[in-house]
């Protein structure tokens, strides 16, 4: 029988009795001991509590619903109207009918309002959870359509002028510091091997910790009970930062994440992840 | 030969102190930046959106990647900023210190209305007592920090000048600008410097 | 609360052979022992009992407490005695039962 138990305290517990005096022995052990919490974390995917998100959202996507009581079945994630198998692995893109470059979450919020009738300044009001609720609609549906791209690398061309600049506008956010902490994303990610208290960071302008990383978004989050989007990833870094709420799908959030998916390239797409 | 020269060029420009390291990002101009930041947050209200607002030496940091070539003008503009308490005492109380470098609360806009006071998040990049194993490491170990200086009074101005404004020694440091930007008041840093420099904080005991 | 749930069971089996059952489900497993952001105690509501029937006889039980984690996974092995069908059943506190029923297929 294995039932999964919360395992940080006691991994911790450990930690602490093996603890000998010398900095880099401490650090090294809590080094150890996480790992440890990790790789059983990730021991058999199949456990992952995101799947059940995976199936939620394949069902929004089949099913019919909004004002005009319809499915998002003939959203066009990029690559033709209903097809979603590979569609993740080519976004951020550039949409003619929108007008601008979208991630997934971007374009499922699109298709939403386009397709099934939904008012967009209403999913956007509270569109990520709180801890302990399940993830909102609109990430179980993104959760279940980046599903479909398991497998396959991170291959968007970026090819298009409009996609070119929200690249660019993303490498130049990426250093852009500001707020009461002068913190840019930099200031964390920046050198590798190091963490905020017991969290690594991963160095994103390094294209093999990106390739590690960002395939595994969204992710099931062990201390929040819930599947974490990209886009709510970044929304809470802001927060972190102590800059204001950052809109889902706005282009501080569509440029991060191009620039995150360009030096992910050629990394495997394996959702969902599983963090602490 | 050649292996061995470049190792120094890139540990020379890991040092900051080569201008020639200075490299500009010059695919996207500042205002394009600013209109796409301001565009982003639409909930935000004035206060907030001049959180957004890069004074003079931020935007520079920003504009080099944090390799600025012009790191004598950043320290000296900086240092003018500091303020320090009116007595003179730069040490407060170690346990008060302890619990501003534990507490990570204040300006996220989950803080609103506020119902205490900023901390200092020490401990989210370094580590500081040997008891606390949750420590980060973006920044140096500063366990034993007095000790080692020997709560020498120049060492104890240099420690609150580093937190009120880092940049005053290190142009362009990650480390925030606690004093300058108002994150921190004058006790409170006050409260860290003797957590750092005090011979009775756990800091500096054996 | 009705719950939503996976559950993993080879496509095919032999009498004899010993298969691996593997299933998860959404619950919060709120211990009770958690606060609101005022202050307030988040009231305890656990999926507390786990259940497998097959074909019609008890399987496997397991007792769940506040030491299990929001979104329950729990796997277990079985020797195949025959044809059957698996019921799975999760009790809340307060009574109410998710039921999930499977076919083995056995060859």
């Amino acid at each position: 029988m294995n039932v999964r138990r919360n395992l940080c305290a006691a991994v911790l517990a450990s930690a602490f009795a093996g603890a000998v005096h010398a900095q880099e022995s401490i650090g090294g052990a809590i080094e150890r001991e996480l790992e440890t919490y990790r790789s059983m974390m990730k021991s058999d995917p199949w456990s992952n509590p995101g799947t059940l998100d995976v199936d939620r959202g394949e069902s929004l996507w089949k099913t019919p619903a909004g004002p005009n009581n319809v499915s998002l079945e003939a959203c066009d994630l990029g690559l033709g109207p209903g097809k979603v198998d590979g569609a993740f692995a080519a976004l951020p893109r550039y949409f003619a009918d929108a007008e601008r470059v979208m991630d997934v979450e971007a374009r499922v919020l699109w298709c939403m309002e386009k397709l099934q009738g939904f008012d967009h300044v209403k999913l956007l009001v509270r569109p990520h959870p709180g801890a302990g609720m399940p993830v909102k609609d609109l990430g179980a549906i993104a959760t279940y359509v980046a599903y479909r791209s398991n497998g396959r690398s991170f291959a968007a061309t970026f090819s298009h002028p409009k996609e070119k600049e929200m690249l660019a506008l993303g490498e130049a956010l990426f250093f852009h510091r500001s707020g009461p902490m002068d913190f840019a994303c930099s200031t964390c990610h920046r050198d590798s091997g190091k963490r905020i208290r017991l969290q690594p960071l991963p160095v994103f302008s390094k294209p093999e910790e990106a390739r590690r990383i960002v395939g595994e978004w969204p992710a099931y989050r062990v201390s929040a009970a819930h599947v974490m989007t990209m886009q709510h990833r970044i929304y809470d870094c802001f927060w972190q930062m102590r800059l204001p709420e950052v809109e889902l799908g706005s282009d501080v959030s569509v440029a991060l994440i191009s620039y995150l998916v360009k030096q992910a390239e050629g990394g495997e797409i394996n959702i969902p992840g599983m963090k602490r | 030969m050649e292996k061995r020269r470049i190792t120094f060029v890139l540990l020379v420009c890991i040092a900051r102190v080569d201008p020639s390291c200075a490299q500009e990002i010059n695919d996207i101009d500042e205002a394009k930046i600013d209109a796409a930041m301001r565009a982003a947050f639409p909930k935000a209200n004035v206060d907030w959106l001049s959180r957004l607002k890069a004074d003079q030496t931020i935007a520079g940091c920003s504009q080099y990647k944090d390799t600025p070539p012009a790191a004598p003008t950043i320290a000296a503009r900086e240092r003018a900023s500091i303020r320090y308490p009116p007595d003179g005492e730069l040490m407060g109380d170690w346990k008060r210190g302890e619990q501003l470098a534990q507490s990570g609360y204040g300006l996220r806009f989950t803080d609103y209305p506020p119902t205490r006071g900023n901390g200092g998040n020490c401990y989210a990049c370094h580590q500081l007592t040997k008891e606390e194993l949750s420590y980060g490491t973006l920044g140096p170990s500063l366990a034993g920090y007095g000790k080692i200086r020997r709560s020498s009074e120049a060492d104890t101005k240099a420690a609150y000048d580093k937190i009120y404004n880092s940049q005053a020694t290190y142009p362009c440091s990650l480390m925030p600008r606690f004093g300058t930007n108002g994150v921190l008041t004058i006790e409170q840093i006050k409260d860290i410097v003797a957590l750092l420099m005090s011979p009775e904080s756990p800091v500096n005991r054996p | 609360m009705s719950a939503k749930s996976r559950i993993r069971l080879p496509d095919q089996a032999t009498i004899g052979e010993v298969i691996e059952i593997k299933t998860l489900i959404a619950h919060p497993m709120e211990t009770g022992t958690r606060r609101n952001s005022d202050g307030t105690l988040v009231p305890r509501l656990l999926l507390h009992t786990f259940e497998t029937k097959f074909a019609g006889q008890e399987v496997f039980r397991a007792a769940l407490h506040t030491g299990t984690a929001a979104n329950p996974f729990i796997s277990f092995f079985m020797k195949v005695p025959g044809p059957g069908e698996f019921e799975f059943t999760w009790i809340e506190d307060g009574g109410v039962k998710t039921t999930e029923r499977h076919d083995l297929k056995v060859t």
